[in-house]
């Protein structure tokens, strides 16, 4: 047991340094293979690079907490990241006033639907209490998304991972619901793809067309601040 | 681009301070950036090394999630347990948001083109 690849094992479980780098080559590889599948939503970087984590953690046999006091330091850059969405949210301030009424409707409606729908489903097949909390938030963008899941009682780690799904769900298939229903205003298209799958939807929304991905940004960054407003206050009041 | 670091991590700091004396259950950071998005409109413009900064930050944002999502390692179980629950309420819910986020937003824009 005390050969030179267990030191040497012994010495990297117990520093941060093995699992930062190891974040930073799976999230790497993954990005190579996404851009090998000409960006097919499917094989989104994101998804690849935790299924490959969670595949060499379960290997090694290493806990997640382990893996997690390297990670941090990347986990920390989540919060500054969020205050810098200011700077997109800013530069739609035109937009935004031109078309204000029309955006707020359909951002009520939309968010409400996103939270509500999520977690009606979820509880109508019965999903466990922490799983539908976990739920509410789904179509935020994560790291707003992981502050409210926190903040209803339910799992900001599972909140993260559900965020991803709804994101690939949104990117793959919106586009085919948009045609379905004959919206091709692309306002509508990239506010309705920004608002029910975030960043990925972004992306997405991006490659219909520059109005679809502003408005989808915006959507992304309004969606938060409402959802994260209206959803812990509605849950705490409805559980009194 | 230092003092740049500094402006977002002091408005977490203020959101999150904020947060707590209000106590609201709304996260630090989306005060944050509130507080920031605030302090760009009394100034009129997005200064240049804010945005250098940013677009670092922003441009990999990707990368920012998957300490988190390789959390999903601990709740593998649970996610077997309530697959059928989970992925019914994410693919419905997320179609079911385009779809009502699309229409309002567009029979209203029709509404006004006429």
């Amino acid at each position: 047991m005390n050969g030179p690849v267990e030191r040497i094992w012994v010495y990297l479980a117990t520093s941060p340094l093995l699992w930062l780098t190891a974040t930073l080559v799976a999230y790497q590889a993954a990005n190579w293979v996404w851009s090998r599948c000409r960006m097919h939503p499917l094989a989104n970087p994101v998804l690849l690079s935790i299924i490959l984590l969670v595949v060499v953690l379960r290997v090694t046999g290493t806990e997640y907490r382990v893996y997690f006091d390297g990670a941090q330091f990347v986990h920390f850059l989540l919060g500054p990241a969020t205050v810098a969405l200011a700077i997109p949210l800013y530069r739609q301030v035109q937009s935004v006033r031109r078309s204000l009424p029309v955006l707020l409707a359909a951002l009520c409606a939309g968010s409400i639907t996103a939270a509500s729908s999520a977690m009606l489903i979820a509880w109508a097949l019965g999903a466990s209490h922490e799983t539908v909390m976990s739920l509410g938030p789904k179509s935020v963008t994560t790291p707003i998304a992981m502050g409210i899941a926190e903040a209803i009682g339910g799992l900001p780690s599972l909140t993260a991972v559900l965020v991803m799904l709804t994101g690939i769900t949104g990117s793959a298939l919106g586009p085919w619901v948009l045609a379905r229903l004959r919206i091709d205003d692309q306002r509508a298209q990239g506010l309705a793809m920004g608002l029910a799958s975030h960043g990925v939807g972004t992306a997405r929304a991006l490659q219909i067309g520059e109005v679809a991905g502003a408005f989808a940004g915006l959507a992304m960054g309004l969606n938060g601040l409402a959802t994260s407003l209206a959803l812990p206050l509605t849950i705490h009041w409805l559980l009194k | 681009m230092l003092p740049y670091i500094t402006l977002l991590l002091a408005c977490q700091l203020a959101g999150e301070v904020t947060a707590r004396l209000i106590g609201l259950s709304v996260p630090g950071p989306v005060i944050g950036m509130v507080i920031l998005f605030a302090l760009l409109l009394l100034r009129g413009g997005i200064p240049k090394g804010l945005e250098e900064v940013t677009r670092g930050l922003l441009g990999n944002l990707s990368l920012l999630f998957v300490p988190a999502g390789v959390g999903v390692s601990v709740h593998l179980s649970l996610l077997a347990s309530e697959w059928l629950p989970i992925s019914a309420a994410v693919v419905v819910s997320t179609l079911l948001t385009v779809a009502v986020t699309g229409l309002v937003m567009s029979l209203s824009t029709r509404g006004s083109k006429r």
